[in-house]
């Protein structure tokens, strides 16, 4: 058997070997030396691709753009003599390249899906035309720039001209294996890790505390470093350096292979570039045949993405895992259902359902706030000063002011159209109120956005779960454990992303809380609803908040699960300030110590809960009738009050 | 500095290409708003309408009829795209639709390519159209003044129905809110399919009645998509008002910088974009809070 370092790394070993291969084998069927070194050409520029779309889910038109630059730049360096080191104009045109990349992805990544797509391509073609007249004194415009030089290695006599055929073959395979072993630890990084949950869900990770701009930015600027990089060594491997670089075919081209290849696999880009090319030369021969295959091509991806999205490598790998993985995920599948029965039966304790009797005392790490350098020791943790927010001559929210003690667990109740979201949205500064402030520990937080807000310690779990799908429940929490650990934005991108054992700590404690340590490993998407919405509430606690903010956490359960999330709550309270809007009364006078009635924006009642329950304008906004017609005592109206979810 | 007879006749030649773009643009606009669909085989399909009129024309000789089975021909192009692939990616990722109407888009390309050969047709200008026109401060192209008459009647009409019909009600509804559409009991799908034939006809009719102006080659609509892009990201996503005033904008862009440099025609549109993109991102006349 294969040692554990040595199967971690059968990626990169199987490539090797592809590789070392590949000019002995592949010739007699069409692939000739030339045809491999254009397709690892391809490759390498599909890499960044790859990352890109693959990884973060932005699907770029105008890759072009930076394959040309860092073509174009280090072919004028070396044709014009200002740098002599064919090595040195690669990495001057790949930094080039990245440069512009920063600038065209700063515009860029301010929009996402659709307009994304429409303005790197615009971007794309600005850069066709740029090189086409603006630069063409440089550039040679649509003659390209002739006679780029090709790389040596060594000095004087001995040194050594790598020339086409095998010798170019060899620097650009080992070039494209560098690259794979650099984007295979960038996926595998805590950067890779929040760029796969930006693209299940960006909001949410916003909400966590990571500064998605700048990540999505991250991603684009490697991109275009590996198109920069890919487009140096284009110019001086065929000695030649093609305007076509900066064409719309040329992105277009990459865009086609990488999908057929398969998005999101990193090799996926060389197969796809193998077949392209192979089908060009190959089908080219055939009589009648001549210009039929780019036709061939575009039915069969038409029909790849229509049927097999996956691509040809991404299908194969997902074969391969669903083998393996059928009888865990038939397992994860039963379990659910037996959940989602238990729960529909009513049982008092469904099996593994978290229980103060079943589980253990956890303590979590819960540092107390840090602010400006000194420790907060404000017993008030949270302060709405006026808050109003208007919708045109509608005021959701209008001028609401309380204030939520550290350590307590505090509610706010109020009918449907009370303002509850609203006001938590401004609590949690997803939206900018239209006046007043909300204060952290006596500080403001108001105006800095939601990434902030998490970062300075109040995080927010949603009425409706923002999961991120397709990640393990373990990867959901350390998306979530990342962020104050590491700070809005990082780039670290070579690190491995368990390698924080702070991080690792915080995500097994969070399995414990959440008793959801025997699902760890499970793809969220299967989760029973019950358990969803547990980790829902456990994604904004594994940010270590100061103030946990739940939106309605008991919406949607079953009794059962009712009892045993109220117990969760109740643990959590401990040692950390809760705010909760809930419409379960019943669970809302057991839990809470202070009480917050909002009617129509305004703010009815605050106070000890005992007091509200006993406010009379209060049973009068719920119940619509005058006090004395409505029952006296305020347990009648608890059980009257109770809205089944 | 140009002499203003210089500048006058750039000025025309833009609101000619405006004129152009505004329509090209005016179709990706109305699929995109109402179906949420970026319709990347829209270049190919202008291609596709210029071909349809060189055809047509040397069939016919007319070039009015030539026009008129081009639409009946991007019309059942248009039913078939959306029945046989569109209709499928609805509730696909953008990215996966993106995808597919680009794969369509090279289908549509190559397969001009291979029917007609890569080398340019000539649609010639119809009889009316020949010859110029003394404007009294300058003399232009009888054609190109038509072409800009024929594409304002041409955007008149489509106001017409998406603000002035039942139908363009639904359409401008579905723009705003298409869930919404759908739960009041109208019957999305079948719009869905008005608009994305009307679409492709909006941008068939432009490469059409280009034609006569310039080569008629495969590739000649991804410039024109391009463009019309830009146009969409300064008027503002689904606008219809947007696609017209950014097309024109675009056009006179494009024009008037090549009477100063030509180097920096195209190169001055993307500029534009890029401030706009920083100033307003949501576009002219596009709404805060679209994607």
């Amino acid at each position: 058997m294969l040692s554990r370092p040595l199967r971690a790394a059968w990626p990169e070993l199987a490539l090797l070997v592809v590789l070392l291969a590949a000019p002995v084998l592949l010739p007699p069927l069409g692939f000739s030396h030339d045809l491999l070194s254009r397709a690892l050409n391809w490759a390498l520029f599909g890499l960044g691709l790859d990352i890109l779309f693959g990884l973060a889910g932005l699907l770029s038109f105008g890759q072009a753009a930076f394959y040309g630059a860092g073509g174009f730049v280090a072919a004028y360096l070396l044709v014009s003599g200002l740098v002599q080191s064919v090595w040195l104009a690669f990495l001057i045109g790949t930094l080039a390249a990245g440069l512009f990349g920063l600038a065209v992805g700063w515009l860029a990544v301010r929009r996402i899906g659709i307009y994304f797509a429409m303005i790197t391509l615009a971007f794309g073609q600005m850069a066709y035309f740029v090189q086409n007249s603006p630069l063409s004194d440089y550039t040679g415009g649509e003659n390209g720039i002739a006679g780029v030089p090709v790389p040596v290695i060594g000095f004087g006599a001995s040194a050594v001209r790598i020339t086409a055929g095998l010798p170019m073959y060899a620097l650009l395979a080992a070039t494209f294996f560098l690259g794979f072993v650099l984007a295979r630890r960038i996926v595998h990084s805590p950067v890779g890790l929040i760029l796969k949950a930006v693209k299940e869900n960006t909001p949410r990770v916003a909400m966590l505390g990571h500064d998605v701009p700048a990540y999505k930015l991250a991603a684009f600027t490697i991109a275009a470093l590996y198109a920069g990089l890919a487009g140096a060594m284009l110019g001086s491997f065929q000695s030649y350096m093609p305007p076509d670089a900066f064409a719309l075919e040329t992105s277009g081209q990459l865009v086609v292979q990488t999908i057929v290849g398969g998005v999101g696999t990193l090799v996926g880009p060389l197969v796809g570039a193998a077949l392209w090319l192979w089908l060009r030369d190959n089908l080219q021969l055939i009589p009648g045949f001549g210009s039929l295959w780019k036709l061939i091509l575009g039915v069969a991806f038409i029909g790849l993405v229509m049927g097999l999205r996956r691509g040809i490598c991404g299908e194969i790998l997902h074969r391969w895992r669903q083998r393996g993985e059928a009888a865990r995920l038939r397992a994860a599948k039963a379990r659910t259902e037996a959940i989602e029965a238990a729960a529909a039966l009513g049982d008092a304790v469904p099996p593994h359902s978290p229980s103060e009797v079943a589980l253990p005392e956890v303590t979590l790490p819960m540092p107390r706030p840090v602010i400006d350098g000194r420790t907060a020791h404000a017993e008030i943790a949270l302060e709405a000063q006026g808050l109003a927010r208007h919708y045109g001559g509608l005021k959701a929210v209008d001028g609401v002011s309380f204030q939520v003690r550290r350590g307590s667990i505090h509610a706010v109740i109020g009918p449907n159209g009370a303002g509850k979201s609203t006001l938590f949205k401004m609590l949690s500064d997803e939206v900018s109120p239209s006046a007043g402030a909300v204060l952290l520990f006596g500080e403001q937080l108001t105006g800095a956005g939601v990434t902030e807000a998490t970062q300075r310690g109040v995080a927010k779990s949603n009425q409706l779960n923002q999961l991120f799908l397709n990640l393990t429940v373990r990867e959901n929490l350390r998306v979530a454990a990342l962020a104050r650990a590491r700070g809005r934005f990082r780039l670290d991108l070579l690190a491995p992303v368990q390698g924080r054992a702070d991080v690792e700590a915080q995500v097994a404690t969070m399995l414990g809380v959440l008793d959801l340590g025997m699902r760890a490993e499970t793809r969220v998407g299967v989760l029973a609803y019950g358990e969803k919405r547990r980790l829902e509430i456990g994604m904004a606690l594994a940010t270590s908040p100061n103030v946990l903010l739940l939106d309605e956490p008991l919406a949607g359960m079953s009794p059962s699960e009712r009892v045993a999330t109220c117990a969760l709550i109740r643990r959590i309270g401990r040692s950390c300030t809760i705010l909760l809007v809930e419409h379960d009364l019943d669970a809302v006078f057991d839990l809470a110590e202070r009480i917050t009635v909002l009617s129509e924006g305004r703010l009815l009642a605050d106070g000890p809960a005992e007091v509200v329950r006993r406010d009379p304008a209060v049973q009068k906004a719920y119940l619509g009738a005058a006090p004395d017609e409505a029952a006296g005592e305020g347990t009648a109206i608890v059980g009257a009050m109770h809205e089944p979810a | 500095m140009p002499s203003t007879a210089v500048l006058l006749s750039q000025a025309f030649n833009g609101l000619a290409l405006g004129s152009l773009l505004a329509l090209v643009s005016s179709g990706l606009t109305i699929i995109l708003g109402t179906l949420g669909v970026l319709n990347f085989a829209h270049g190919a399909l202008f291609a596709v309408g210029a071909y349809t009129a060189f055809v047509m024309m040397q069939a016919t000789q007319s070039f009015v009829l030539a026009l008129l089975g081009g639409c009946a021909v991007m019309l059942i192009i248009g039913f078939a795209m959306e029945r046989l692939v569109i209709r499928h990616f609805y509730a696909r990722p953008d990215e996966d639709q993106i995808l597919v109407t680009y794969g369509i888009g090279m289908v549509l390309v190559e397969g001009l390519r291979t029917w007609f050969g890569g080398n340019s047709q000539r649609v010639p200008v119809p009889s009316w159209g020949t010859g110029a026109t003394k404007l009294g401060f300058l003399v232009y192209p009888t054609y190109r003044l038509q072409l800009i008459g024929i594409i304002a009647a041409l955007l008149v009409g489509l106001y017409l129905v998406l603000y002035r019909t039942s139908v363009g009600l639904v359409v401008r509804a579905g723009i705003e809110n298409a869930g919404m559409v759908g739960i009041l009991g109208i019957d999305v799908r079948r719009t869905f399919l008005f608009v994305f034939a009307v679409g492709i006809v909006a941008v068939g009719l432009a490469g059409m009645l280009y034609a006569p102006v310039v080569a008629v080659t495969p590739d000649m609509g991804a410039s024109f998509m391009v463009q019309s892009f830009v146009v969409i990201v300064l008027g503002g996503l689904g606008s219809f008002p947007g696609a017209i005033v950014g097309g024109l904008i675009a056009g006179e862009i494009i024009s008037l910088t090549s009477a100063f440099n030509s180097a920096y025609s195209e190169v001055m549109l993307y500029g534009l974009m890029a401030l706009v993109l920083v100033a307003r991102p949501q576009g002219l006349f596009g709404t805060e809070g679209r994607v």
